[in-house]
């Protein structure tokens, strides 16, 4: 386990959300690619804490900050699919092309 | 021995964590998919346990676990197709995205592979439990605070945008589009425009009906 593999690692999965979060058309799909970017981010600020940051506090901080960046995507995440759902009974990406007025 | 038995957890949960998550945009059913990001989550919470982060790790565990119910419950709710009953590929641009994709873990491997990094591992004897705690509590303790602000914000915002619209009825009801010219007649709203085309299409079907 180097530091050099977990790096790869963390490089596929946050493609592999990067792919999700551009390809998908549905809202949810769409939020689960952006946490799996971030799962890729928090694992990258694991690595760099325990195998270049000598341990330093701060390394476990930031990941307690994007925990709660990933909180607050999927909290507002799903209070705009209700929102948008209650306007125009729509869950696909598509189905919002026109602005209200 | 210890440190082949790591390294095999190690690499069983970097397949299980990408395998997964790359199944995520795959399966046909939409609460399939949770679960998988479940999976891939939990492994990434392993390699957090054998890198030491011993509360980031657990803490991952059972905030994945919830969050990721929620979402089942939510693709029940909201979603067409949840249980995969049918083929589903709702995509929209997939090479476009494949390819950023490729080109983005492409490039940070390039870092990872050739990037000169510091070989400062964390010592052998140092807490994280008690060193996180400290510095929570002690010199960021704003940053933490911080975090709680917005979360709680978060809450405020959820319940505004998911709540039914006022007592009074809906905030935009008799609210009409600007006009195209200034001064000039209100422009459709696209609900009427829709509206409008049916009616239209109607009109050419009955049409035909009476031709024939």
């Amino acid at each position: 386990m180097t530091l050099t593999m977990l790096l790869i690692v963390g490089a596929a999965l946050i493609g592999t959300g990067l792919y999700g979060a551009l390809s998908q058309q549905s809202f949810v799909m769409l939020m689960m690619g952006l946490e799996l970017m971030l799962n890729g981010i928090m694992l990258y600020a694991v690595a760099f804490w325990a195998l270049a940051g000598h341990g330093i506090p701060e390394g476990q901080l930031l990941t307690i900050i994007v925990m709660a960046v990933m909180a607050i995507e999927m909290a507002m995440g799903f209070a705009l699919v209700v929102a948008v759902f209650r306007t125009s009974q729509a869950d696909t990406t598509e189905a919002l092309q026109d602005l209200k007025h | 021995m210890v440190g082949i038995w790591t390294d095999i957890t190690f690499y069983l949960c970097a397949a299980i964590a990408v395998f997964s998550g790359w199944r995520v945009f795959r399966t046909d059913s939409m609460v399939r998919a949770s679960f998988l990001l479940l999976i891939s989550f939990l492994a990434v919470g392993v390699i957090m346990l054998l890198l030491a982060a011993v509360y980031l790790g657990t803490a991952l565990f059972f905030m994945m676990a919830v969050e990721m119910m929620v979402m089942a419950l939510f693709m029940v709710m909201f979603m067409m197709n949840p249980a995969g009953l049918n083929p589903m590929n709702m995509v929209h641009q997939p090479w476009v995205a494949a390819l950023l994709g490729f080109a983005v873990f492409t490039g940070l491997s390039l870092v990872a592979v050739y990037g000169e990094f510091p070989a400062n591992p964390a010592p052998a004897d140092l807490d994280p439990v008690r060193s996180l705690g400290r510095e929570l509590l002690g010199d960021s303790m704003l940053v933490f605070e911080s975090a709680g602000i917005a979360l709680l914000a978060t809450m405020i915002g959820t319940v505004v945008l998911s709540s039914h619209r006022g007592r009074y009825g809906p905030a935009n009801e008799g609210s009409e589009p600007p006009g195209l010219d200034p001064g000039g007649p209100p422009a459709k709203s696209a609900a009427q425009k829709q509206q409008q085309r049916e009616e239209q299409k109607e009109q050419e079907e009955d049409k035909q009906d009476h031709d024939q």
